[in-house]
């Protein structure tokens, strides 16, 4: 298959040499392949990014899951931030509670869009949402923001993984945290080389992040890790923005990911045996939920 | 590559809580349901791997039979499947495996009606994609995101032949095609991926063709 970018570094080499966005390399190249128009291209993206509005809009009113193990978290911490005494300030907690809403509504077996996967799904819309009150984006830019933060996650998904089963939650949250990352420098005007060093420092610090579900439920600890998640993102794209870099390229940092995620023990990748499952509350919580037969039994 | 769109990373949107347990498995009971031709009556669902051991929390059991039942990723009706395979009549049973597959999120789904069975293999790989690698014992690589027509065939000279003349007398550019057979001589498996859907006759006209046995197709 024809591409235009195999890797971190063909994207930026071609962005900086056709002094184009990222967003744009990452249209160019769905049109080539998919062989449908921009406009019809952009139109889906904006359809996502809708989708993305009404579940933070959803979480942020309050929801709670089947099992009872998370919802609310978002409105507690929106209450929290309109007393307007947060130590992290304003923009971060607002793009953690939006985080938590996002991920909140999809434990409820709400309707959201995976970027790139469900279980991560808050990170992305939650930075946009609270970036967006910062840096006043018009609804292109907006749609920019997935396109790149969907550039990113495509050099993962088939350099490495972004299924928690495959690599754990580094390649879950992780990836979207870098996805993110990437998308705010673009967006706050950083140039390419800028958004892959974000990406590369975002990842770095989530490698080995296994993934540990409480009673095999994408609640216990997801909804948590896509707010640190979150957080992770802005720190490293403001960092990437200060003209701070990372020692390891970013192509090497995602295959070091895909690495430790192949020598991981599949106690930690998804199977809810490990980690925090595996914790006696993890357990008792498990066995309270099941018993109890609060979720679907099956039959 | 695995992913080809960006769609595939920004998307599906879904019912969550997990693209590979509930929206890819959703898809995995999909394609079972259109390579069975019509909505079976009774399901049996091996579950293996990460499936096998966190298939309820994630509602991967809700979202195969609601695929089966032809529902997309972001069909509400996912929470109610249950309920309504019983009023569509159709009964399941899943059974949790321990045996080791290559991936962790394998399903074998057995479906049926009074006349005929049907064996599939899906795998999720990750935000919602999925393929399947196998379909009544033939291994092969299906993507399900393609239109794409699955022919059972006599495993003899002018089979292929006959088939890609039939699609080419109607315009249909053929994307990928794969050809697998259990052992020589014997039945043999096209799986063909096409650039758009193809109609009734078509099909007909290719089940028409000498030693072909069965025709399946799956729609865009």
């Amino acid at each position: 298959m024809e591409v235009l970018f195999r890797n971190v570094r063909e994207l930026v080499e071609r962005a900086t040499r056709e002094n184009k966005l990222i967003s744009e390399i990452m249209i160019e190249q769905e049109i080539m392949i998919t062989e449908r128009s921009r406009e019809d291209i952009m139109a889906q993206m904006d359809r996502n990014l809708t989708v993305m509005e009404e579940a933070v809009e959803k979480g942020l009113r309050g929801v709670q899951s089947t099992s009872g193990l998370t919802g609310g978290d978002a409105v507690l911490l929106q209450n929290y931030l309109k007393k307007g005494n947060t130590l992290t300030g304003e923009l971060m907690l607002d793009a953690v509670s939006k985080a938590v809403a996002t991920n909140e509504v999809n434990a409820a077996m709400g309707t959201i869009c995976a970027t790139p996967t469900a279980g991560s799904a808050g990170v992305v819309p939650g930075t946009l949402f609270a970036v967006k009150n910062k840096l006043n984006p018009t609804r292109e830019q907006m749609i920019r923001y997935l396109f790149t933060s969907g550039a990113f996650g495509f050099i993962v998904a088939n350099n490495a993984s972004i299924s928690g089963a495959e690599g754990g939650c580094q390649a879950e949250v992780g990836s979207a945290s870098g996805m993110a990352a990437a998308a705010i420098v673009e967006m706050a005007g950083g140039s390419p080389a800028q958004c892959a060093e974000a990406f590369a420092i975002t990842l770095k610090n989530m490698l080995g992040l296994v993934c540990d579900p409480v009673a095999g439920l994408v609640e216990v600890p997801c909804v948590k890790r896509n707010a640190m998640g979150a957080s992770n993102s802005l720190v490293a794209a403001d960092m990437a923005l200060a003209g701070v870099t990372s020692r390891i390229p970013c192509d090497e940092v995602i295959d070091a990911m895909y690495r430790i995620g192949q020598s991981m023990p599949s106690t930690l990748k998804e199977t809810g045996q490990g980690g925090l499952a595996a914790t006696p509350t993890g357990r008792w919580l498990e066995s309270k939920i099941f018993g109890g037969a609060v979720v679907g039994s099956g039959n | 590559m695995k992913f080809k769109s960006v769609f595939d990373i920004i998307g599906p949107v879904m019912i969550g809580p997990s693209s590979s347990h509930t929206a890819g498995a959703a898809r995995i009971g999909r394609v079972a349901r259109d390579l069975f031709g019509k909505q079976p009556t009774w399901a049996k669902i091996y579950l293996y791997g990460s499936f096998a051991e966190t298939y309820k929390g994630h509602g991967t059991d809700k979202a195969i039979v609601g695929g089966l039942l032809d529902y997309d990723t972001f069909d509400e009706r996912i929470k109610t499947a249950f309920e309504d395979a019983a009023q569509a009549g159709l009964t399941y049973e899943f059974i949790p495996e321990t045996a080791h597959t290559e991936h962790p999120n394998t399903t074998r789904i057995v479906i049926g009606d009074e006349s005929r069975e049907m064996s599939m293999v899906g795998i999720s790989i990750g935000g919602g994609k999925t393929e399947i690698t196998e379909l009544n014992g033939f291994p092969l690589r299906l993507s399900g995101d393609l239109a794409a027509i699955l022919v059972v065939h006599e495993d003899r000279s002018g089979c292929i032949a006959s088939v890609s003349n039939c699609l080419a007398k109607y315009n249909i550019n053929i994307g990928h095609m794969e050809v697998s057979r259990r052992e020589k001589g014997n039945m043999a498996l096209m799986v063909i991926e096409i650039d758009q859907n193809v109609n009734e006759q078509i099909l007909k006209e290719i089940s028409d063709l000498p030693n072909i046995t069965q025709v399946t197709r799956i729609a865009d």
